[in-house]
Formats: structure tokens, sequence, C-alpha cells
């Protein structure tokens, strides 16, 4: 053991620590409060409870979001109460005087149907009790593009123009809100959109070529054209599934594994085949139609126009909190731009599956987790991807369970 | 004790240690080039993977260390294999199916999975650093200790061999996430203690039998203070810690995501305890014959038992490969955990601490691999320098307190996930932080301070009687008072816990 002494080793350790957390709190006490003008600090707390109110707003005026941001919303008008309305009916009332809760509706159908502000007096607002502050109001129209979605209404004991315009300002801020949080809504629509519209996608030329194969093989061979029907009967099950967007990787390799014996009832002994998978990675949970489409576009592109025998090489490693899958051809390779554009989408030429596994992939796991492409012009090509082995993503739409 | 230098000893680790080194790096030309499917007939099988949370499993303190207590402290410690052991049965019993079918690879993946917190998940994760480091502790300076009986060279040369060694295996893609090198490991240590075990006894025949030298305290339970004046606690609160803590081993549960699904994994369990209950017939063996032939007061300290056996019993060769044999299996006992430890601490690290740094600095623009290696090399130099400032800690001693905080930690948030619908974000932070800060704070005052005498040092020395319970009552407590924060789609992730993957089900 090296000379150290322990108990001196504690005491710096600690007297580090404490000088830490010592000059951590000293700056965090000093910094907002030295260089602060009245109005920085007016500025300051108004900016505030305004972002604080905004971010109950973020989903529009729901009942949940309007209650939490009422008090926000009051205490930057400064009034006594506060009320917000959506089209037909009130959606929360906050500060005093909560039994004036029943005539809001009417007191704004006017703002709701001509989309005006309406001052209130003490003549349209009264009130048995002496105690209670409210005693006239302002309501003006929440208006968004598609026109009035709610009114906010401000009562206090009188109204004067400056609070009226107050609450306009007010208003026309939550209106704001709003509007982006339909945005928000219109963007997540779209996204899901898109989502359904990348569906796994299965190539017709292989359908065509596998029936033309089976085909041939039912005169010579019957007993073999009736076991290829059956695995390509597997195999368009497999691939037009409509239950849930995930599967295992080990019924994925079943699903190449059909897939790969109808190829080789068309190239026979040309269609070499070598698979290295660890098993600990065959529970892993992936996008279907993912490792298929690339061994179909090594055997199309690479080795079907290779003369003479070819190999692809199937290997999933398994890497910690990942696992790396690699597709390898030794056929004829292609040029590297031509795979880029692909995968940047801008090329929609015959390789259906690379483009469409990249942005499936990027769009489960996030844009860390494309593919990566290396080949060159008579090099053949290799394939690889990398899967978490948990992903929040699979966790919304896990595979549905059974055969 | 002789210091002197047992050639073949050395050469048993070096084989050990080479074998180990050999199959990490050409692990991957194991996995056949074959052009035949039937994948899914290929997925780990139950005793497979029961060999390898095994081979994982019995680090140091199994195979020294127990034998070590039983010696040093007699009945007492005879419960401690079956603490380690019975650990499995409460995860069995609790946990291991729904644990399986969360579809999470990790602690941190399971606390996000469940709550849906970030922070959450990073709070898991530095305690997953945590327990690794305490963990690996005892691994690296138990490899000095065992380098330097049989060797006679300084204790940071044997820490420093396991340190690379796992190094080189985690960065060079890891044997660790082969099981079968895992599996074989099993039965590696099995062999390593078993087949001495027997020699030796029959020795212990034909010599006469000698009885143990040993007073009334070693053969009577509970009447020996040895270490603390309180057996009585002391036992039942490590006895808590061991049940508990299983469940909240990083390296333990990672291995049940290879079980394809919930019912694998509660029968790969059933497997893990009749392995663990067969290896451990045999560390309290050692403890007793040492009693017999070796003498207190000679430097055999309790962890040297096993190795000091068989030149005390035996003269010449024989005695030089028997304890060759033990040392080896001691060797792979150190290699295959901590590289399991390594492994896991590294991950944890590297998810969620440098890839979300690194990622932030570059844009996204990084070698993933890249990454990986400085975290891995992270995780195992850290426990490293520790190792070598402190002074010695029990195998047993450190190994406990590792369990003690994962069963504080882990097990409330792993047990109340998985059974109750009002666990919270919040509630669960606040059971951690609890759960984690007490004993941590136990761990460093009786390994690295001077732990004082009484009822306070029983309570620091085995804290999980305590601080078990208070993890829970504060999760439960503050989950109840946040009850608004019960994450929306709890029951649907009850209902996926807790159905069988046969039964249809829109999941």
């Amino acid at each position: 053991m090296t000379g150290l002494h322990l108990p001196t080793a504690l005491v710096v350790a600690m007297a580090c620590l404490v000088i830490v957390v010592a000059v951590g709190l000293w700056r965090g006490r000093t910094r907002p409060r030295g260089f602060m003008t009245v109005s920085e600090q007016a500025t300051y707390e108004t900016l505030h409870t305004a972002s604080l109110a905004g971010r109950h707003l973020a989903e529009g005026l729901t009942d949940d979001g309007c209650e939490a941001a009422a008090p926000y919303l009051r205490a930057l008008l400064a009034t006594p109460a506060l009320a917000i309305t959506d089209r037909k009916s009130v959606i929360v009332w906050d500060g005093e005087g909560e039994h004036h809760l029943k005539g809001v509706v009417d007191q704004a159908a006017a703002a709701l149907e001509q989309g005006r502000t309406v001052v209130l007096g003490p003549a349209e607002v009264t009130c048995s009790s002496t105690e209670c502050p409210v005693r006239a109001g302002v309501i003006v129209p929440i208006t968004v593009d598609d026109g009035v979605v709610g009114a906010l209404a401000a009562y206090a004991p009188a109204t004067s123009a400056a609070m009226a315009r107050a609450v306009e300002e007010l208003a026309s801020w939550v209106a704001t809100q709003v509007e982006v949080a339909e945005l928000s809504f219109e963007r997540t629509r779209a996204m899901e959109a898109e989502l359904r519209a990348l569906r796994a996608q299965i190539s017709p030329h292989f359908i065509y070529n596998s029936l033309a194969a089976i085909a041939s093989f039912v005169r010579t061979d019957p007993a073999r054209a009736r076991e290829l029907l059956l695995e390509f009967a597997d195999f368009t099950r497999y691939a037009l599934r409509r239950d849930g967007a995930f599967t295992t990787l080990a019924e994925e390799l079943t699903n190449v594994e059909r897939y790969l014996v109808l190829e080789q009832a068309r190239f026979g002994e040309r269609l070499g085949v070598s698979l290295k998978i660890a098993p600990e990675a065959l529970p892993v949970q992936l996008p279907y139609l993912v490792i298929q489409p690339l061994v179909e576009n090594a055997v199309r592109h690479g080795l079907a126009a290779k003369e003479g025998e070819g190999v692809v090489t199937i290997s999933v490693t398994d890497a910690g909190t990942e696992v790396e899958v690699a597709v390898d051809d030794d056929g004829v390779g292609t040029d590297p731009a031509s795979i880029r554009k692909i995968l940047d989408g801008q090329s929609r030429a015959d390789s259906v599956g690379l483009g469409n596994v990249d942005a499936r992939l990027r769009q489960v796991y996030g844009d860390q987790y494309g593919l990566t492409v290396e080949t060159a012009a008579g090099a053949g090509m290799r394939v690889t991807f990398r899967l978490p082995k948990y992903s929040p993503a699979i966790r919304e739409a896990p595979a549905a369970a059974g055969p | 004790m002789s210091e002197q230098i047992a050639p073949v000893s050395v050469a048993a680790i070096a084989l050990v240690s080479v074998v180990t080194l050999a199959l990490g790096l050409l692990g991957m030309r194991f996995a056949r080039g074959t052009s035949d499917f039937y994948v899914a007939g290929r997925t780990v099988g139950p005793w497979r993977n029961a060999s390898a949370i095994g081979g994982e499993y019995l680090s140091a303190a199994s195979f020294l260390g127990v034998a070590g207590l039983v010696y040093e402290r007699g009945a007492d410690m005879l419960w401690l294999p079956v603490g380690y052991t019975v650990g499995y049965l409460v995860l069995l019993l609790l946990v291991a199916a729904p644990l399986r079918r969360s579809g999470a690879y990790t602690l941190p993946d399971f606390a996000e999975m469940r709550l849906g917190s970030t922070p959450l998940r990073l709070l898991s994760a530095a305690l997953v650093v945590g327990i690794g480091w305490l963990y690996l502790l005892p691994q690296l300076q138990g490899a000095g200790l065992v380098l330097r009986q049989v060797s006679g060279l300084p204790t940071w040369v044997g820490s420093v061999v396991l340190a690379a060694v796992v190094t080189a295996n985690v960065v060079g893609g890891g044997m660790r996430s082969i099981t079968l090198v895992q599996a074989v490991q099993y039965w590696v240590k099995l062999t390593a203690i078993a087949v001495p075990a027997f020699v030796l006894t029959a020795v212990w025949l034909r010599q006469g039998r000698p009885a143990p030298q040993a007073g009334e305290s070693w053969w009577e339970p509970l009447t020996a203070p040895v270490y603390t004046d309180h057996p009585l606690f002391t036992t039942y609160s490590t006895l808590a810690a061991l049940c508990l803590g299983t469940m909240g081993l990083p390296h333990i549960v990672v291995r049940f995501y290879t079980n394809p699904d919930g019912r694998a994994a509660r029968r790969t369990t059933v497997a893990v305890l009749a392995l663990l209950g067969l290896f451990y017939l045999f560390p309290p063996v050692y403890g007793v014959l040492g009693r017999s032939y070796l003498t207190e007061g000679e430097g055999v300290g309790a962890d040297d038992v096993v190795l000091g056996l068989p030149s005390a019993m035996l003269p010449g060769i024989g005695a030089e490969i028997i304890t060759a044999v033990l040392a080896g299996g001691a060797f792979a006992a150190f290699l295959s955990t901590a590289s399991g430890l390594a492994m896991s601490v590294a991950g944890a690290i590297d998810q969620d601490a440098l890839r979300r740094a690194v990622s932030r600095r570059t844009g996204g623009d990084f070698h993933p691999v890249q990454v990986f290696r400085v975290a891995a090399a992270l995780g195992i130099l850290a426990p490293l320098a520790v190792s070598q400032l402190i002074d010695p800690v029990g195998l047993s001693r450190a190994v406990g307190h590792a369990f003690a905080i994962a069963a504080s930690t882990f097990a409330p948030l792993v047990i109340l996930g998985v059974w109750w619908r009002g666990l919270t974000p919040a509630g669960a932070a606040a059971g951690i932080t609890v759960g984690g800060a007490t004993t941590i704070g136990a761990a460093t005052t009786t390994i690295v301070g001077t732990p004082p005498g009484g009822w306070l040092g029983s309570l620091l020395e085995a804290p999980a009687a305590w601080s078990i319970p208070l993890a829970v009552l504060v999760m439960v407590l503050v989950s109840s008072a946040t009850r608004r924060s019960v994450p929306a789609d709890t029951a649907s992730i009850m209902a996926r816990l807790h159905t069988p993957e046969s039964a249809l089900l829109d999941r």
C-alpha cells in the first residue's frame, strides 16, 4: 500500500467538497441580485410569470391547462378575479367572488359571438355582498385564425382604459399560445401520417420472381413446388401483417431464411449463405422487415449481376447495451455516391430497400441509428446498423405476442 | 504461510488470464459460420443461461471469502452461502418474469420504462456505477492478494493484471457478452473448488481426522461477538441484504434479457438456484479443514485460508498442484465477475453520461465504439486507483455492503415498480436517494474510517435491516403525496409486465 494517511486524505477531501459547495452557493445567491435595477426586476418577474403560464397552455385551452395557468394570468393583470371560458361554458374561475361564475357565460355572449371587447359596469355585474370586489369587468375574446375559441374575463371593483388594454393584450398573448399549441398538434399529426406512409415494404419483383421460380418446379418437382409455395405463404403472411410494428430478431431472421430458400430456388448453387448470430441477441426487438430488404438488396444488386458463386453473410454481434447487425456480400458492389443519394432520399432508384430501412430505423431510434454502407465498384457491399437492446420507442408499440 | 514463489500456481493464473483474453479477443470466431438457420431453436436455453449467471455471480467473495469467514467466525457464517443463494429465490418469486417482460436490459432501462422519467434514469445509472465500483474493489484487491500469496509479488501487480485483462476484454468486444464463455466459467470454478475439496477431505480422513481447533463460540451460533457486538442483528441484517440485493446487481440483471420470455426467465432462475446450491456446498469445507490444520495468529488472514490450506496439509508437489488449481479458479472468479461488472459500469457511463456529453459537443458526429472504449477504461481505472489507495477490505465485507446498497435502492424500485400501481417518479427517486445515501454512508464509514463500537457500529456494519424499510417507507409516502404524477400509462405497463407472452393482448 502507498503511504497515504487515510484520515488526512478524508479531511482534505471533505474540505474540498465544502469549499466547492460554499462557492456554488455564494455565486448562486449573489448573481441574480447584484446587478438588477427595479425595472429589470419587473421585466424579469413579468416574463417569468408569463413563461409559467405559457407552459400550462402548451396543449391549448384544455381544462387542466387553464386551471393551472389561471393564477399566473391573474397575477399578470393584478385583478381580484379572472375567468377563462371556451365557446360554451366557463373553464375556470380564479380569485374571489366565485358566485359570479354563473353569470359569466351571459356576459361573455357578445364577446364570443361578435368577437369584440365587452366592458361591464356595476349595472351588469350586480352583487348583494358588500365584501365582494367583483363590481365591474372586461371580457375579451381569444381569437385564433379560424375564429373565436374562448374568452378571457377579468373582474375588479372598477374598470379603466388601462385595464381594458391590458386584458386585450393578455388575450392576444393567450391566443398566440393556443395557436402554437395547434401548430405542434398539427406537427404530431403530420409525423404520424409520415409514419403510416413509411411502412415496411416488400418488393414486387420478388413476388413475381418467386412465383415464376415456383411455376418452373410444378411439373418437374411437384413436392418441392409445394414446399416453396408454403414458404412463400409464410413469407407473405409475415411481410403483410398489420399487428404492431415490432418483432424479435429471431422472427425476423426466420423470415430472412424463408426469403433465402425462395431465392435459392431461383439461383440454385450460385447463392451461398453464411450466418454468424450471437444467440444473446435473438430476443432483441426491432421494427419488422429491416434485415430482409438488406439481404434482398445484396442478392439482387450484388450477386445477381455477378458471374459465378456469391455469398451473403449475415452477422449479429452482441455489444453490451446494443446489438450490431451486418449484411455483407461479395458481389459487384456499386458507386458510393449513388448509395449516398438513396440514403438522402434524392434517388428513387429501384433500391426500395435501403432508403426505406434507413428512414424507418432513424424514425424509431433517432438519427444516430441509421444504416452505414461500405462499398465500391467491384468490391462487394457491407451494410451495418446498430440496435439498442432497450429503447423507449418500443415501449409505445411493442410487438404483438405469439404467432 | 510461506511467501516463496509457487511456479505452478503462477502458471495456472497466467494460463487462466491468457485463455480468458484469447476467448475474449477471438470470441466472435466461435459463432458458427453456417447456412443452417433455425435461429429460434438456437436461443440460449435456461441451463446454459443459468450457468452463465453462476459464472458471473460467483465472485472472489464466494470462492475465497466464505471459507475465510467460516474459518474465522464459525457456525454463524454458514448463513452467508444460504443468503447468496436465496436471493435468487426472492428474485424468482417476485420479479424474474415481469422484469423480462418489461423489455428492459439494464436497471436504468427498467426505471425509465416503468416511470418514464429521465432524471430517475440518470440517478439509477449513477447507482449502477456506484454499486459496480464497490463490487469491483474487492475483486481487484483480492487478485492482488492471491498473486502475492503464490508468487510473493507486491499486491498491486495482481490488481493491475486483473484490470488489464478485464479492460482488454471489455474494450475488445467482450468475452462477457458470450454466454457460452461465462457458462464454462461456472463449471471451471465448480471444478476448481470441488476437486481440491474432495482431495483434501480424503487426506484429512487418512490423517486420522484431526478435529478442528476452536473454542465454544466457533461451534455455537450467535455467540461470537467477533466484529460486531450484536451477532443476531448482524446475521438478520446481512440476510436481508443478500435476499433483496441480488435483484439489484447490475451485472446479474442484464443476463435475464437473454431469456426469450418470462417463462424462460423463471426456469433460468430455478436452474441458478440449483447450480449455486451445488457450488456453496464446498467453501465451508475449507473453513472447517482450516481450523484443523492452520493456526490463528500466524499471519493467516481470513481470505488466505483456501490457498494456504493445501501446503499445510500436504508436502511437496501435491500441495503445489492443488494450490495451483485453487489459485486458477480464484483468478477465474475474479476475472469473470470483474468483466461482468466492468461491462455494466461501462455501459452505464457510456449510455447515460459520455454519449450525451459527446453528442452535445460534436452534434452527433462521433464514433460510438470509441466513446464506449473511453467509458470502459474509466469504469475499471477508477476502482483500480481506489484499490491502491485504501487498505485491503475483507472480500465478503465489501461485497456485503454492495448488496446492502442494491437492496436498499434497486430492490424497492423493482419490487414496488412491478407490484404497486401507485409508484411515482418522485417517490422512486426519493426512496432511492434515501436508501442510497444511508447505505453508501454506512459503507464509507466502516470501510474507510474507523467504525464505532456498540449498537451504532452494528447498525452501520450491516445497515440493510433498517435501510430497506426506510427506503420503502420513503418511496411509498412520497409516492402517495405526489399521487397526481402517477404515469398515465401505468395500467398498460402493468398489464404488459404481468401477462404471459402467449396470451393475446394488445400490448
